[in-house]
């Protein structure tokens, strides 16, 4: 029986785009924090925290998401119980974000002049010190943009998590498809749902891009 | 509970994970081919073109960069045949990729036209050059030069990112995996090794192009530098 | 029949009129040397010349190519006109030979054995010939320009356009720039620089041109120019330069 593409499933998709927002917050922060926690590691001066950063980020952004996602799907199993599709997701998103953000933010880190490291050794302060009150604050303003940017890459890519049944946007996007036998309608509504979160973003961290340039 | 990695296991069936591989290289390779011929060709039109032909470049890209690409390559697969046009799937996998790679290449290669100082334009004009052939010789390869490792960071993201085709059967490492996975169901160990694999092929993408590089580059292998310093 | 006729051109950049009513007559062979303060005009006057910047009125003519508000057959008329600029513009990835073959090649269709002779010709003729397989990056600011007066010579110009081509170069440097233009004179070429070396002005060129707010002010021989300029703002402005 061919459904047909109604209000009813205009409504399914977006209460589907819910999931699509909460994996991708999740993801950002739980992501961002160990992300941070990574970028920390990989500016620190102890070598061994440095080469262990510098190794997992190497891993994880050598690595197709699919793949940490059915690992982390998969990876459970092992000891006998299945897990939710949301919480594997969940698990991965976090993987997947901790590393590319952690790098992201080495960066932002090491873009600060290296005369406001100079300058607050010489005012004495601890390396806590200097990173909370001085380096990081700066570190935070640069890395605005990119960080924003990513956030739509997170975003685009909880559509994986269609793979392992979760109903996302994309996985909702299939089951009214089959269900309608319509996919040249649906899916560019589904693309068109995406785009109205993403695009916003993109344009916001280029806004961010152009004020802090014009700041500098 | 204990659990019996069955790593040897999979190494038995080792080849049909390397076909996969060679698949995916393959795929990536012709997608990388014509992703950049589209996207040579959108940058051109994006700082060339009428404003008509400017604003759908535009569209093309700021659609592709705001949506995922697994929805565009169900809008492919699935849609097509809808349109009457019929789509095996590694052919859906291959023109979704390129499409895909064209609308970042546009992006990437637009960026490397526009740092081209204009003095550079002017004097090649100063020389009677056609605007084609100021594009062409003066303008396209030190812009290709200067954005090429953006262009291969891209590529590289690329492969990584065709494991999704793995969902509409393409053929390419994980789809292979999961078709090993569904005649063992190894799932853990075939996973971990595929990981090892594409680490290794992002690996060796990084190798090829810095190879590419030096062949392509003349300028870069003969002088060792990344890019020329000074001289406007 | 002059070689380069300009007939009261103006030009203006939004609101600020650049050009006011240019007129000049150049003939074969001649060497006119455009001088006055940043701002005057002179560039912008050289750049409409090979159509680089178009004219709001009046007309140009050079070499049999004419220029007007809707100028046309810029190609043609840019292998008649040769240009060298103040930061030389070379072709950064390509090496110095490759930079001089490249227009010939291109444009003139030119044969790529025939375009190395060319190449080795101008280059030989700019002192540069032990260069040909270096890239700009590679040589001083001297050399790239001595390059680029090369490359623009490899199109077999009749005209030469010179915009401050000593400006961006340290002093040492720009005396041999200098010494290929002063051959280059010496050797026939209709030549016009815009230059804020009066000392190679007076000696060189035939014709001194001062331009000031847009106008020329002054057109004369240089000798006579220089011992006694004849406005007030070109006494100012070449008493400022200290020439005896």
């Amino acid at each position: 029986m061919i459904a047909e593409f109604s209000w009813d499933q205009f409504i399914f998709l977006w209460e589907a785009a819910r999931w699509t927002v909460l994996l991708s917050v999740l993801a950002f922060i739980a992501g961002g924090s160990a992300g941070f926690v990574v970028a920390l590691m990989r500016t620190s001066h102890l070598q061994i925290l440095r080469t262990l950063s510098a190794v997992y980020i190497q891993i994880i952004q050598g690595t197709p998401v699919l793949i940490i996602l059915f690992l982390s799907f998969y990876g459970l199993a092992i000891y006998g119980f299945k897990l939710p599709p949301m919480v594997a997701a969940t698990i991965a998103m976090t993987i997947y974000t901790s590393a590319y953000l952690g790098e992201i933010w080495r960066g932002c880190i090491e873009a600060v002049p290296v005369p406001q490291w100079e300058a607050s050794t010489a005012l004495a302060m601890t390396r806590w010190q200097q990173l909370r009150y001085v380096i990081l604050p700066q570190a935070v303003r640069i890395s605005l943009p990119p960080t924003v940017g990513f956030l739509v890459q997170i975003v685009k890519n909880t559509s994986i998590a269609s793979i392992i049944g979760l109903v996302e946007l994309t996985q909702a996007g299939k089951l009214v498809s089959n269900a309608t036998f319509q996919p040249f309608l649906v899916f560019p509504i589904v693309a068109a749902i995406y785009f109205i979160f993403c695009y916003p973003l993109s344009r916001f961290s280029f806004a961010l891009e152009r004020k802090f340039h014009a700041h500098r | 509970m204990s659990y019996d990695f069955q790593f040897a296991f999979i190494f038995q069936h080792m080849d049909q994970l390397l076909w996969g591989a060679l698949l995916t290289i393959r795929l990536s390779a012709l997608s990388m081919i014509c992703g950049l011929a589209v996207g040579i060709f959108g940058a051109i039109v994006s700082i060339h073109g009428s404003a008509p032909a400017r604003f759908a470049v535009t569209s093309y890209v700021e659609l592709i960069r705001s949506t995922p690409f697994l929805v565009q390559l169900f809008i492919i697969f699935f849609g097509l045949p809808a349109a009457g046009v019929q789509v095996d799937a590694n052919v859906a996998a291959l023109v979704a990729m390129t499409v895909n790679l064209g609308a970042y290449s546009t992006e990437i290669v637009r960026a490397g036209m526009m740092a081209v100082h204009p003095s550079q334009v002017e004097a090649a004009q100063a020389l009677a050059m056609t605007r084609w052939q100021v594009i062409r010789h003066v303008v396209l390869t030190p812009a290709l030069e200067k954005v090429y490792p953006a262009l291969a960071s891209q590529f590289t993201l690329m492969m990584l990112a065709s494991s999704v085709v793995s969902a509409i059967s393409a053929e390419e490492l994980t789809a292979s995996a999961n078709l090993l996975d569904a005649e063992t169901f190894r799932s853990f160990e075939i996973y971990l090794i595929v990981m090892g694999l594409y680490i290794l092929l992002a690996l060796l993408f990084r190798l090829g192009f810095w190879l590419i590089g030096l062949v392509v580059f003349k300028r870069r292998r003969r002088l060792g530098v990344a890019r020329p310093r000074g001289n406007r | 029949m002059p070689i380069v006729e300009i007939e009261n051109i103006t030009k203006s950049f939004g609101s600020n009129q650049v050009l006011n009513g240019i007129s000049l007559s150049v003939e074969r062979g001649q060497v006119i040397a455009v001088i006055g303060r940043s701002g005057s005009g002179k560039s912008t006057m050289l750049r409409c010349i090979n159509g680089l910047e178009t004219i709001d009125g009046g007309s140009i003519n050079v070499a049999g190519h004419k220029l007007t508000a809707k100028h046309e057959h810029l190609i043609e008329l840019r292998k008649d006109v040769g240009m060298v600029f103040q930061h030389y513009n070379l072709f950064p990835h390509l090496t110095v030979e490759e930079n001089v073959m490249l227009s010939p090649r291109i444009v003139k269709k030119v044969a790529t054995e025939k375009a190395r002779e060319t190449a080795i010709k101008v280059l030989t003729q700019v002192g540069l010939e032990h260069k040909r397989d270096a890239y700009p990056e590679q040589l001083s600011g001297g050399q790239q320009q001595r390059v680029a007066i090369a490359r623009s010579l490899a199109m077999e110009p009749q005209v030469m356009l010179f915009d401050e081509v000593t400006s961006a170069l340290d002093p040492e440097l720009t005396q041999e720039v200098l010494k290929v233009m002063e051959e280059l004179a010496r050797g026939g070429m209709t030549m016009l620089l815009v230059t804020h070396e009066m000392e190679f002005a007076r000696r060189v060129a035939d014709l001194t041109v001062f331009m000031h707010q847009g106008k020329v002010w002054e057109a004369r021989p240089s000798k006579e120019f220089f011992s006694d300029p004849q406005t007030p703002e070109a006494r100012q402005f070449v008493g400022a330069g200290n020439i005896k």
